[in-house]
C-alpha cells in the first residue's frame, strides 16, 4: 500500500490523530498548487490553509468506509483548486477585466536580482520566474491542467480526476499547455511594464514575490 | 532570454522546479483552525497583560503573561496540543473579550472546552450567569445546578477553569462569605479583580465575618444575597440582614427572583 492509503486508513481510524500528517506531507504541494494557479503568495497561502481545513471538515462528515478509500493526493488537488478558482473569479470582481494579464505584465521584466549570486544561480532563477509567469498566461483550464500534471506530478488519471474530465481533454489540455508555454518562453521579452500596467502597487507587491 | 525550443522533457522537468514549500503557517493555521493546535497572543485585563490561547473552536486558556517558553511547555504538557505564538488576538475575539471584561455579558464567545467534564462545564456556564460586581457561594452554583450536595465539587471545578476572567469564576466566594481561592493568583488577585468590577469587597467580608450571609428590603419584604443589584439599591434605613435564609423566611421574606438565593445549611 502506498503512503497515501495508509494515511487514509489512519484518518478513518482517528481523524484528528492523522490529520497531523495529512498536513505535513500534503501542504507543500496544495501551496504550490494554489500559488501556481494565482500567482500570488498571500493568495495561495489562504487558499492552502482553507483546503486543509475544508478536506478535515469534508472527512468528519464522511462515513469511514469513505475516508478509508480516498484518493489523497487527486481529491486535495480538487480542492484546492476549486477554492483557487472561486477566489480567481471573486478578484476578478474587484478588478476590471483586462485583455492583458495584468499580474504578468507586471512580473515579466523585473530584473534578475542576481548580484554576486553564482550565474548558473541566477539563470535558474530566471528559468523559474519566465516559467511562473508564462503559466499565468494559459487560461485558467489548461493552466490548471499543466500544474497538476507537471508541476505536481499528478498521472492523467489522476489529473481527470482531481479536474473531474475526461483523460482524453486532460491530455489535450497539457499537450496545449506545451506549446503555449514553450512559444511564451521563445517569444522576445515584453516591453516595459510600467508602461502598460494598470494595477494598484499594492497587488504587484505580493506578485513579484511570487515569481520569484 | 533564450530562443532556443525547449523539448516537453526539459519543460516538464522546469515545471517541477517550480514546487514551493508552504510557509509555515499554512499547516499551522490549518491545525488551529481545526481545534488541533493553538495560538496566543496577549491582551489586558484588571490583573494586568494575560496570555489568551485559541483555536477554531474557541478560547482554549487563559493565564498571566509570563515567560513565553513556560508558557507554552505547560500549555502543551495540560491540553495536549502544540502551541505558538501571535502577534495580536483576532480582532473580533479581542474585542469580545474586552466587552467581556466590561461586564457585558451577552457577547457571545465561543469556548473550547474539550476534554472537560459536564459537570465543569455546567458549573463554568452557570459562573457566566452571575452579573459583574456582584458574587454568589460556591453553594449557589451548586444548587443551580442541580447538585446541591456538590459544593466542594464546585469549587475544583472553579479551580480548574481553564479560562478565568472570559469565565468570572472570580465572582463565586466561599460560603462563608469569605473571598476564597482563585488561580490566578490568589485571593488577593481576586480582590482585585472584584474591586476593578466596583464591589466593595472589604466590606463585603466584614459583613460576612459578622454573620450576614444575606440582606434584605423591609419595604418589599425580599432577601437577597448581599451583592445582588436589587440588594445594593435599598437604602440603608431600610436594609435588614439575615445571618440565614430560615431566618429571612420566619420574618415573612421571600427570596429575590434575581439573585435566588439558596439555603447553605449544607456548605
Amino acid at each position: 500500500m502506498d503512503t497515501d492509503a495508509v494515511l487514509a486508513n489512519g484518518l478513518a481510524r482517528d481523524l484528528e490523530a492523522a490529520f497531523p500528517i495529512l498536513v505535513a506531507n500534503h501542504q507543500d504541494r496544495l501551496y504550490t498548487i494554489a500559488l501556481r494557479l494565482l500567482g500570488d503568495r498571500r493568495d495561495a497561502e489562504e487558499v492552502a490553509q482553507d483546503a486543509l481545513v475544508r478536506a478535515f471538515r469534508a472527512m468528519r462528515g464522511y462515513p469511514k468506509e469513505r475516508v478509508a478509500a480516498l484518493r489523497l493526493r487527486p481529491w486535495l488537488a480538487s480542492i484546492t483548486v476549486n477554492l483557487a478558482r472561486n477566489r480567481r473569479r471573486r478578484l476578478d470582481d474587484r478588478q476590471p477585466p483586462s485583455s492583458l494579464e495584468p499580474m504578468v505584465a507586471a512580473g515579466f521584466d523585473i530584473p534578475a536580482g542576481g548580484r554576486g549570486a553564482p550565474q548558473a544561480t541566477a539563470d535558474r532563477r530566471e528559468t523559474k520566474r519566465e516559467l511562473a509567469s508564462a503559466l499565468l498566461l494559459l487560461t485558467p483550464a489548461v493552466r490548471a491542467a499543466i500544474v497538476l500534471r507537471h508541476v505536481d506530478g499528478l498521472s492523467v488519471a489522476e489529473a481527470a480526476e482531481a479536474l473531474g474530465k475526461p483523460e482524453g481533454t486532460i491530455k489535450a489540455q497539457v499537450h496545449r499547455g506545451l506549446r503555449e508555454l514553450r512559444a511564451a518562453l521563445s517569444a522576445e521579452p515584453e516591453p516595459s511594464p510600467t508602461t502598460r500596467t494598470t494595477m494598484p502597487v499594492a497587488r504587484l507587491v505580493p506578485t513579484m514575490e511570487a515569481i520569484r | 532570454m533564450t530562443t532556443a525550443l525547449l523539448t516537453d522533457d526539459q519543460l516538464a522537468a522546469d515545471l517541477r522546479e517550480l514546487r514551493t514549500a508552504a510557509p509555515a503557517s499554512v499547516g499551522f493555521g490549518a491545525l488551529v483552525e481545526t481545534g488541533l493546535a493553538d495560538r496566543y497572543a496577549t491582551a489586558q485585563s484588571p490583573l494586568g497583560p494575560v496570555f489568551v490561547a485559541w483555536n477554531g473552536r474557541g478560547v482554549s486558556w487563559v493565564a498571566p503573561r509570563e515567560d513565553a517558553a513556560a508558557f507554552e511547555a505547560r500549555f502543551t504538557e495540560r491540553v495536549g496540543r502544540s502551541i505558538a505564538p501571535a502577534d495580536a488576538l483576532p480582532g473580533r475575539l479581542a474585542g469580545a473579550i474586552a466587552r467581556r471584561l466590561a461586564g457585558d455579558r451577552r457577547v457571545r464567545i465561543d469556548l473550547d472546552l474539550r476534554g472537560h467534564t459536564p459537570f465543569e462545564v455546567a458549573v463554568w456556564t452557570k459562573a457566566l450567569e452571575i452579573p459583574r460586581g456582584e458574587v454568589r457561594p460556591y453553594g449557589w452554583i451548586a444548587a443551580e445546578i442541580g447538585r446541591p450536595k456538590a459544593v466542594r465539587a464546585v469549587g475544583t471545578a472553579l479551580a480548574h477553569n481553564p479560562v478565568p476572567l472570559v469565565v468570572p469564576c472570580h465572582r463565586v466566594v466561599r460560603s462563608d462569605g469569605m473571598i476564597g481561592q482563585y488561580s490566578m493568583g490568589g485571593p488577593d488577585a481576586k480582590r482585585q479583580v472584584l474591586a476593578a468590577e466596583g464591589l466593595d469587597t472589604r466590606a463585603l467580608e466584614a459583613e460576612a465575618a459578622a454573620g450576614i450571609r444575606f440582606t434584605g428590603s423591609d419595604t418589599t419584604h425580599i432577601v437577597c444575597n448581599p451583592t445582588c443589584r436589587d440588594a445594593r439599591r435599598v437604602t440603608p434605613g431600610h436594609r435588614v440582614t439575615f445571618p440565614s435564609l430560615a431566618a429571612a423566611r420566619s420574618a415573612g421574606y421571600r427570596p429575590c427572583l434575581h439573585c435566588r438565593p439558596v439555603s447553605l445549611a449544607a456548605a
